[in-house]
């Protein structure tokens, strides 16, 4: 067992209104430079719907992730390492996105709203923010929000072809939900995997993925790999760019900023303890649908002494620890099963989960005699209006049965609530069926209704006073250009480890391995 | 006062660009090595760009290579081999003439979707698009000096003899530069072109060709970093 720590973000979707403030001010902090106009490291789509970029999830033709070759094991799915050589794919790589795939950045001509007045209404046009000329819109961000239902959502929503035909485009029966994305943070990211330059890493002591801007050479295969379409290649800098999850504020014990400034409070970040020998073991699974509960398998009780003392020998400082245990991921994850990742089927073990949302089934749980007969509960899941397949094609690879008891817990732990607020009778033996207690089922509602910052946000504060080295890092490399930049901290200790006279193995050792794969 | 420009351009010159080429890397790589990228326009266009990078890239690679072995092994070498001296020249220009017409009919295809391509061109640097034009220049240069000066015009020359045997005296130091003054004017200037390509090659996009990631083959799949302990 080796024990590492993981900060990890779990979204409410039951509460997700969809109103883009995570995206626009995860943009206006991270990306609203040139070259970077057009990413969104956090956006939120309407579900069924084509996603940014269009239709990302549908990897047969954008080859992210990983797959399971003929012997079992674990390969990316854009080509392992001698395909990408011997076929040529260095010079050009045949699956990675198009700038049409995502938008052409534009601003408008706003200089023709002021001037002279003239005989017509003036017009502030489009304008292509990398030609700089007129251009007529024809896809952007969120060009189908809040259209789920239409024909195009429909169809090129990849979720909905295992879904039966009826509900198709069968209006009466449209359904919607939101999704907020961004980089999921993965145990077994493919991007890092993909890089040849060695630029992508996890760090050592809370597994963000992160790029180094330094070492970036902008051989793009990062944007092929990730199944997430979560990195990003800048025109300007031509270096990858990616959701760094807001790394400068969790190391001070705050929350990212999509989670800080969510108005529905559907944010959670916490630190999970999992077990990294068995990664490799758990991604190799060879059925989908058991992935999700392979990857649960592997988060460790940060309670359980052996867990701590453990952890403790492999570097997790206490702090960590503590903070694990009163983690809510831990919570909703482990303990209520009541979150799920997104598309575990990609193998890549992913870190940003998600609680089903609940949808209009009111008859059942809030109409008449609701209270009365909470058992109707289990029959109308089955009915609502968001198909529990579709919830399944998301976030379980297909396993419907772990998502309609997490929907039976949400729903019951809302029966009971309102009973109680109500003071109305209810038989406590109801909550027992969906694994619950009258106070298991309080604190959970405390946890998803109430939501306190407090509890929503337990961030161990990263120990950097004792691993600062203050003059190196002043005029550390941003995401700007880099003409002879003062070299980053990581590379400098290795070079002053290099002065003192260490071996430039012992200094590789020390500051790059592998965690997970030994081969 | 001929002779001084011939020193020049066959003792000077070649030195002044190596300098350049070597320091610059150096220097490109010490100090300003955030900077070295392919400078990929993938995002921006893709069609072109498939047939275009692969066809030069593989031609130029091919090109490379021939013309190591075209400079660096004389000619007494492959004499005592046993190739005669027709056949090794038909070779040359048989292999050298495919991977010269690919390299070609690449640069081609990029270099009119580098200058016609609004995304593509606009956010091209100067250097991008001059490299593009050089590459261009030089790759006509030379598939003429070997096709019509070479084989054509002066059928009895041979590069092996003086072309060659003064580009090896370059690496110890001692060029005699009366070797180039037989050789023919197309030869020259192409000649006088490949080291002005060394010259600038470390301060432009072409620096990605020195950093190959060799070390991808052999590293494990998930890289973690550590915060070093001060």
């Amino acid at each position: 067992m080796k024990v590492k720590a993981q900060i990890s973000m779990v979204l409410n979707l039951d509460k997700c209104i969809g109103c883009h403030t995570c995206s626009v001010t995860c943009k206006q902090t991270w990306t609203n430079r040139p070259g970077a106009e057009y990413m969104w490291f956090n956006n939120v789509e309407t579900r069924p719907g084509v996603g940014y970029p269009k239709k990302w999830e549908d990897e047969s033709h954008y080859k992210g992730g990983w797959k399971l070759n003929r012997k079992g094991k674990l390969e990316l799915r854009a080509g392992n390492k001698l395909n990408k050589v011997a076929l040529a794919k260095i010079f050009y790589n045949p699956d990675m996105p198009n700038l049409d795939d995502y938008y052409e950045p534009w601003t408008y001509d706003y200089q023709t709203l002021f001037g002279k007045e003239r005989k017509h209404q003036p017009v502030a046009r489009a304008k292509s923010q990398i030609t700089g000329e007129y251009m007529k819109l024809n896809n952007g961000p969120n060009w189908d929000d809040d259209l789920a239902g239409s024909d195009r959502s429909f169809g090129e929503d990849p979720n909905m072809q295992n879904i039966e035909a009826d509900i198709k485009g069968n209006f009466e029966k449209t359904f919607m939900m939101y999704l907020p994305r961004l980089c999921e943070h993965c145990l077994n990211a493919a991007c890092v995997a993909s890089c040849p330059s060695g630029a992508m890493y996890k760090r050592d002591e809370d597994g963000i993925v992160l790029v180094d801007q330094e070492r970036c050479r902008g051989w793009r295969f990062c944007m092929t790999g990730c199944p997430y379409k979560k990195v990003y290649f800048n025109w300007k800098t031509n270096k990858a760019e990616k959701c760094t999850f807001c790394y400068p504020r969790i190391e001070e014990g705050l929350p990212t900023v999509c989670s800080e400034t969510c108005v529905g409070r559907i944010r959670y970040i916490g630190v999970i303890l999992y077990d990294a020998d068995r990664v490799a073991e758990a991604c190799e699974e060879p059925d989908d649908t058991k992935l999700y509960e392979r990857q649960l398998d592997l988060f460790l009780d940060p309670n359980d002494p052996e867990v701590i003392a453990q952890a403790q020998a492999d570097g997790v400082d206490m702090e960590t620890i503590r903070c694990a245990q009163k983690s809510p991921i831990y919570k909703m994850a482990v303990e209520q099963k009541i979150a799920f990742p997104l598309h575990p089927e990609y193998r890549t073990m992913p870190m940003v989960w998600y609680v089903p949302p609940l949808s209009p089934i009111m008859n059942y749980f809030e109409g008449k005699n609701s209270i009365k007969y909470p058992e109707m509960i289990f029959p109308a899941i089955n009915e609502m209006r968001i198909p529990v397949e579709y919830l399944a094609n998301l976030l379980t690879g297909g396993n419907t049965e772990v998502i309609k008891n997490a929907l039976y817990k949400l729903a019951m732990m809302r029966l009971y609530m309102r009973a109680r607020t109500s003071g109305k009778d209810f038989d406590p033996e109801k909550l027992d069926r969906v694994g619950l207690t009258e106070k298991s089922a309080t604190s959970l509602y405390r946890l998803l209704a109430i939501a306190k910052y407090d509890d929503r946000f337990v961030i161990p504060k990263a120990k950097k006073e004792k691993v600062e080295h203050v003059e190196e890092e002043q005029g550390g490399l941003g995401y700007e250009a880099c003409n002879g930049c003062s070299l980053a901290p990581v590379h400098g200790s290795v070079l002053r480890k290099a002065k003192a006279g260490e071996s430039g193995k012992d200094a590789y050792a020390e500051s790059f391995y592998g965690g997970i794969w030994r081969d | 006062m001929k002779d001084a420009l011939d020193i020049f351009l066959w003792v000077i010159f070649p030195y002044l660009a190596l300098g350049s080429f070597i320091f610059g890397t150096i220097g490109r790589f010490a100090i300003f090595h955030a900077g070295v990228t392919a400078e990929s326009s993938e995002l921006l266009e893709k069609k072109q760009l498939m047939i275009g990078s692969i066809l030069f890239h593989i031609g130029i690679i091919f090109v490379f290579a021939g013309h190591v072995v075209g400079v660096l092994i004389p000619k007494a070498f492959t004499d005592w081999l046993g190739i005669p001296n027709e056949i090794y020249h038909i070779g040359a220009l048989v292999m050298g003439g495919i991977a010269g017409f690919m390299a070609l009919a690449g640069m081609m295809i990029l270099s009119y979707r580098r200058f016609t391509n609004k995304r593509v061109f606009k956010t091209s640097s100067f250097s991008d698009l001059m490299v593009n034009v050089s590459f261009l220049i030089i790759i006509v240069l030379g598939l003429s000096a070997s096709f019509i000066d070479g084989a054509i015009l002066h059928p009895e020359f041979n590069y092996r003899l003086n072309l060659s045997v003064w580009a090896r005296q370059i690496f110890v130091f001692h060029p005699d530069y009366h070797l180039m003054l037989q050789v023919p004017i197309i030869f020259k200037i192409h000649v006088i072109c490949g080291f002005l390509i060394f010259a600038f090659f470390p301060y432009t996009r072409l620096v990605h060709a020195l950093t190959l990631p060799w070390q991808y083959i052999f590293r494990r799949p998930i890289v973690y970093r550590k915060r070093p302990r001060v």
